[in-house]
């Protein structure tokens, strides 16, 4: 057993940082609201760092990474608040070199019930999208999709598209890599809620620790410091939580039939949203006015917190499934 | 990262489950009164025999002490496989397995060493802790309890408060005042107090559980020899910092999977707790809230592997400390999760949230212990550093802003 990040591990999130703050800052990054200013050449960049096919085998171009170092780079990309389709890139580059290399975008919808709209990010800047059902993973292409956009999305940042109706498109996977498709694409969601939990918390203690009030810095008001503290152990707790679901599914039994990780994803879906949307609402607190303002950051945090938080799944229905390993077993 | 054994970390793990299982099976069961300390004495002596024998004492202390040398890592397994099999904790030797023994080991004489250090593996010694005082809690640095040297001895008077085990106890690490002119954290010095010096008066104090866990202690006039004095005089602050330090590693591994098998038994009563013509468990919102706390528990676990893997150092005879980041950021989640899942056990319960102790026969389901639980989370958010000290004390060593005072 060992949980613990190693030096390489420090040192790939230490480049992926580096590049998210001369490609990605936010100051820029926070006006990509479209097709038109999404910026694809920062994309390309990321891509070429090999961000997408981590985990892929050398001859797919991948670097043969595990789950859980794909995982921390995800928390490097949450933390940084990068735009775009981070986790379909992830998923769809199994199937699509063009996305792996960041030459195309990928967006991933589950196909809703008959009759319910279908939530779609990112529709816009795409060139194909990938939906999931019970039957596997189709491709459909975007000029197919009878779509509207959202005219104030909650996340400014995340464009997002209503659909009435999928089209049912062309097979390209089938439903044991759907199944796969999820599981990966929760923990690497969750991981970029854990980013956003430390980051966010970074980003308010750096305030408080400027700020003055009374003749002194706010951070020394111990209603400030406990606020703070609590973020900093919701976020460490959340980190060694979604560090373990992406180690548990990529052991042994790790498969998205097996209990334990079934459990481990839920679980870590479940305190890395918590601890991402309360560590963002402390950050807007403890902004004071500055924190109610557009031009402040801490919004941005919050509301990519609460849209990640519902992707792949919701952290209620992670804690149902939590709920019902702890029964396995027993008569239903 | 991995979280699966080593080859040898899984060969103890066989090891230690095989042995487990034999030892367990013809213990008995732990006394029913816990008030009963001379069982319960007597029970955690018998289980600490077997330990020893076994070669399981002393798991984590070096081999040059008489303990095992496992690593961290190790030390974990046996937790995680003593609680799998319902063996017992530490019981009565908390404060001597986990306090006085490693600190004697980095701070005692050879003397101290050679006395102690056998009894305490034996199970043949119980310690308590005298820190605390009615003036002196989280500012344990206020402690007033006076030590005045008088030839080779110390004469002792003050009083002490909250000492758990100090019905039963043999020795106390007491903290006491040696130089009240010195600044604060500069006059305090550690000793070894035997509990049956003259002078001592221990009553109980009844905990909000209904047991006497803990007791005030009166010191009046109490000798202790002068060579009982652990590290130097007046440098006692320094020492008691060393023995919290082994407070923050695995202190609270075995607790926390006791409560993740109490958030387990919580699912299996919501099943059976009648709810209008259902059941508890057919509520998604019940559902829910045993789900969440579940995940908390579960986190904490990985947390607890993390901060393991932190102290594992180079990985030969014990490790490092867990650094205070993950040692305090534990200890305030755990306290909060405790807390938590005594919310969704009331809710479970409802209206049989009524009795501490099972009511067979009545109501057909494990009460006691899960209720017992519900106070329980306060000692937890209470003992060893409040939750509000263990964020002054993450707001202000690990984010860096400024201290209170
Ligand atoms: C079950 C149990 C077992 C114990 N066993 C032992 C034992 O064996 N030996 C021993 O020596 N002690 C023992 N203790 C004592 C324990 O260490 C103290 O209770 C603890 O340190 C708090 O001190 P206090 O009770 O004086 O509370 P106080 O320090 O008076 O605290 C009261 C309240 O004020 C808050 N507070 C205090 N200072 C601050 C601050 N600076 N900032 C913010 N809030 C603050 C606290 O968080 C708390 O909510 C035990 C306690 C319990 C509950």
């Amino acid at each position: 057993m060992r949980l613990e990040l190693d030096d390489d591990q420090r040192a790939l999130q230490a480049s992926v940082r580096a590049l998210c703050a001369e490609h990605f800052p936010l100051e820029r990054t926070r006006t990509w609201t479209d097709r038109d200013s999404f910026d694809r050449r920062a994309w390309r960049t990321l891509a070429e760092l090999g961000t997408f096919v981590m985990t892929r085998s050398a001859d797919e171009g991948g670097a043969e990474l595990a789950t859980v170092d794909a995982g921390l780079v995800y928390q490097v990309l949450g933390a940084e608040l990068v735009p775009g389709p981070l986790v379909a890139a992830a998923l769809a580059s199994d199937l699509i070199d063009e996305v792996g290399t960041g030459q195309l975008l990928a967006t991933v919808v589950e196909r809703p019930a008959d009759g319910q709209p279908a939530v779609l990010r990112h529709l816009g800047l795409v060139d194909v999208v990938l939906v999931l059902d019970a039957a596997g993973i189709w491709r459909v292409e975007p000029a197919d999709v009878d779509a509207r956009p959202v005219t104030s999305p909650l996340d400014p940042t995340t464009p997002v598209w209503l659909a009435t109706r999928l089209p049912q498109g062309e097979r390209v996977g089938d439903a044991a890599l759907a199944a796969r498709w999820r599981q990966r694409g929760d923990v690497l969601t969750s991981a970029l809620l854990a980013g956003i939990a430390v980051k966010v918390i970074e980003v308010a203690v750096a305030y408080a620790a400027q700020r003055e009030q009374f003749g002194r810095v706010i951070g020394g008001f111990q209603a400030v410091k406990h606020l703070l503290a609590d973020g900093f152990a919701r976020a460490e707790v959340a980190r060694a939580a979604v560090d373990a679901a992406a180690v548990t599914i990529d052991e042994p039994g790790g498969g998205p039939d097996g209990t334990a990780a079934a459990r481990a994803v839920a679980g870590a879906r479940v305190v890395a949203a918590r601890a991402a949307v309360a560590n963002s609402k402390t950050a807007i607190q403890v902004h004071g006015g500055m924190g109610f303002t557009w031009e402040a950051t801490p919004h941005l945090y919050l509301k990519r917190a609460w849209l990640e938080e519902n992707v792949f799944t919701t952290p209620d229905e992670a804690a149902e499934l939590v709920a019902r390993t702890l029964t396995a077993g027993e008569a239903a | 990262m991995r979280l699966r054994d080593s080859e040898s970390d899984s060969r103890f793990r066989k090891e230690v489950r095989a042995w487990l299982a034999g030892a367990v099976s013809d213990l008995g069961p732990a006394p029913a009164d816990v008030d009963d300390w001379a069982a319960r004495r007597a029970y955690d002596r018998r289980w600490q025999s077997r330990l020893q024998d076994a070669g399981f004492a002393g798991i984590d202390w070096p081999r040059a002490y008489g303990g095992r040398g496992a690593t961290p890592t190790e030390h974990l397994i046996f937790l995680e496989e003593s609680a799998a099999a319902g063996a017992p904790d530490l019981g009565v030797f908390f404060v001597s397995q986990l306090h006085a023994g490693p600190t004697l080991i980095a701070e005692g004489t050879e003397r101290q060493r050679a006395f102690h250090l056998p009894k305490i593996l034996a199970g043949e010694s119980v310690w308590c802790q005298g820190f605390s005082e009615p003036g002196a809690g989280s500012d344990l640095a206020g402690l007033r309890t006076r030590a005045v040297r008088d030839g080779d001895e110390y004469v002792i008077t003050g009083s002490k408060i909250w000492t758990s085990f100090a019905f039963v106890a043999d020795y106390c690490e007491l903290l006491v005042r040696t130089d009240p002119a010195a600044p604060r954290h500069r006059g305090i010095s550690w000793l070894i107090m035997p509990m049956d010096a003259p002078g001592i008066d221990v009553r109980p104090l009844r905990t909000i559980e209904g047991e006497s866990e803990f007791a005030e202690m009166y010191l009046d006039e109490v000798r202790v020899p002068a060579e009982n004095l652990v590290g130097a005089e007046n440098d006692g602050w320094r020492v008691a910092m060393v023995t919290f330090s082994f407070e923050r590693g695995t202190a609270f591994v075995r607790e926390l999977l006791d409560a993740m098998s109490l958030a387990r038994g919580l699912a299996a009563i919501a099943r059976r707790v009648p709810r209008g013509t259902a059941t508890a468990w057919d509520d998604p919102g019940i559902r829910r809230d045993i789900g969440t706390v579940a995940a908390e528990l579960d986190a904490l676990w990985a947390l607890t592997k993390r901060n393991v893997s932190r102290a594992e150092g180079d990985g030969t005879d014990g490790g490092g400390p867990v650094p205070v980041a993950g040692g305090s950021a534990f200890k305030l989640s755990y306290a909060e999760a405790l807390h938590h899942l005594g919310e969704v056990t009331m809710r479970v319960l409802d209206r049989y949230a009524i009795s501490l102790d099972d009511l067979a026969g009545a109501v057909d389901l494990p009460l006691g212990r899960h209720l017992q639980g519900q106070l329980h989370a306060f000692a937890i958010s209470i003992a060893a550093g409040t939750s509000q000290i263990q964020r002054n004390i993450l707001a202000e060593r690990v984010l860096g802003l400024p201290k209170e005072r």
